[in-house]
């Protein structure tokens, strides 16, 4: 089997303004293998931008452009439309950061699963039914009968966010991109439901795209991890290195947060270089 | 020591759930007192009892040795002062910076008012560049500048910080804090901070209440946090997950 699962060469997302042309990535590059990979970034650094366009959910007003975006050997900027929905959700699939609103509030979550599985394979109800129950089970939600019959509103932050890794997971996707999967969740579930992924990543073998702004969640979590900044790749480093991260960004990123145990007043700031977004 | 704050058996009933379940809390004059806890812990909605933003159904708050009644008068607005959470949400879309400082001030009867605002937007590091601008066109850490001013500009002795970073950036955040802390050394300000963040808890606060479900888990000194001595297993549960993901092998 080919080891790269993913390759990323020169990615471009442009979107037009009333006052011209934005770039929200430019120029991004990094391939994935059967990995955890980190992107990390501050808000407008093009970090959702570059997994929303790998995933093909980059809104139509835009444009994406790369010299090579290529899933498995597949072109993803060539292939029809068709051919990317038979993609998405089945071999690539996407966690996003808040279950109260990627959740359908309509539908119940047993539904919801069901609904996912059959668009891509043809299996019959009762069949869909016991894989969706069996995936509520592996992300560890201790009633799935219960569960599987209530309506989004009806469950906490955590556990509709398990409701949707089983969502993604149930067709058994070889890429899986998360975006923000733990920010909208308390300290411990988040750990939690990190866990969680952690396990069924394994397991199963998956790429991981982990996009988040926190890098040492980041850091512990993914083998790998890229740094973005203004659009642009700043840094591509191994997680257990980057105690000796070069770029002036990432190392005020990882300096900036207060740590329990180190005393610093006032903590270190920023001092942002107009040549790291060059 | 003076309490500036006390708070005894406070109780917070909406319908029937007991969003406060008897809390006691003392802050001493000039300090920073931290409160940590889960969505739902009651953490907020402490400090919006002290406010009058939500009901107290049973027990006392003194501030400044004054018991509050069902009704807060204009002199405890002039006394505590809060900061919110969501930059965003916490400006008027479509007043200017200059708009947003003037209102407490016409609220008070201020008189000096073009002084105290230009004050107050430099204190927060904001230049008079920014007086007439809209919160729109000001980042997230800029308008929670513009927020912490307009708390700032009646003088009072009492900050409410609820959440005041969790919306910003790593790097943004560690600049708001900087600023707090800097306000609080200049300003003798005594802070009441409500944050999920064990670790930005422990930077700014000398003291702190852990709280679950509408109720206080132990009192710590940021000290005893920090050497890891805590005698609930909540609160250890909390200090091992701000360490972040450990993968058990």
């Amino acid at each position: 089997m080919n080891d790269t699962l993913l390759e990323v060469d020169d990615l471009r997302v442009t979107f037009p303004t009333r006052t011209g042309l934005v770039q929200a990535v430019r120029g991004v590059s990094f391939s994935l293998g059967r990995e955890r990979l980190g992107i990390v970034g501050e808000s407008g650094s093009g970090k959702s931008q570059t997994g929303r366009a790998i995933m093909g959910l980059t809104p139509p007003q835009a444009e994406v452009s790369a010299k090579k975006l290529a899933f498995d050997g597949i072109d993803l900027l060539s292939i029809s439309p068709r051919q990317r929905r038979s993609l998405r959700g089945n071999r690539i699939a996407m966690i996003l950061q808040d279950p109260k609103y990627s959740l359908d509030p309509v539908m119940t979550i047993g539904r919801q699963i069901i609904e996912t599985l059959r668009t891509h394979e043809k299996v019959c109800k009762a069949e869909a039914r016991e894989r969706a129950l069996a995936m509520l089970q592996a992300v560890q939600i201790r009633d799935p009968a219960r569960v599987f019959d209530l309506y989004p509103h009806e469950v906490s932050g955590g556990m509709g966010q398990r409701a949707m890794i089983a969502m993604m997971l149930v067709t058994g996707p070889e890429l899986m991109i998360a975006d923000e999967p733990t920010s909208a969740l308390d300290v411990t579930v988040q750990l939690d439901v990190l866990k969680i992924l952690d396990k069924l990543v394994a397991e199963r073998g998956m790429g991981l795209i982990f996009i988040s702004h926190d890098l040492r969640l980041v850091s512990s979590f993914c083998d790998r991890v890229v740094v973005m900044y203004a659009g642009k790749v700043v840094e591509q480093i191994k997680a257990s290195e980057l105690r000796d991260a070069q770029h002036p960004y990432t190392r005020g990123l990882l300096n900036c947060m207060p740590r329990i145990g180190f005393e610093r007043h006032p903590l270190p700031v920023l001092d942002r270089k107009p040549e790291w977004a060059a | 020591m003076t309490a500036k704050i006390a708070i005894q058996g406070l109780e917070v009933v909406f319908d029937r759930f007991r969003a406060l379940k008897g809390v006691d809390l003392d802050v001493r004059e000039g300090e920073s007192y931290g409160l940590v806890g889960e969505s739902g812990s009651g953490k907020s909605t402490l400090l919006r009892a002290i406010t009058g933003l939500a009901p107290a159904a049973s027990g006392t708050i003194t501030v400044n040795g004054k018991p509050l009644g069902k009704t807060r008068d204009k002199a405890f607005y002039r006394e505590v002062q809060m900061v919110f959470q969501d930059p965003y949400g916490s400006l008027h879309p479509r007043q200017t910076v200059d708009r947003l400082l003037q209102e407490p001030l016409a609220i008070h009867g201020i008189a000096d008012g073009e002084k105290r605002i230009e004050r107050a937007l430099d204190e927060v590091g904001l230049g008079k560049g920014f007086r007439f601008r809209y919160a729109h066109q000001l980042s997230g850490g800029q308008r929670q500048r513009v927020a912490i001013a307009r708390a700032l500009i009646l003088e009072p002795s009492i900050l409410l910080l609820d959440e005041p970073t969790s919306a910003l950036d790593a790097s943004v955040q560690a600049e708001v804090l900087n600023l707090l802390e800097e306000v609080r050394r200049r300003r003798k300000l005594t802070f009441l901070m409500v944050s999920h963040d064990l670790a930005i808890i422990t930077h700014m606060c000398e003291r702190l209440m852990v709280m679950q479900n509408g109720e206080a888990v132990e009192t710590l000194t940021a000290s005893q946090l920090i050497g890891h001595r805590v005698s609930e297993d909540y609160t250890r549960n909390l200090l091992r997950a701000s360490e972040g993901f450990l993968r058990t092998a």
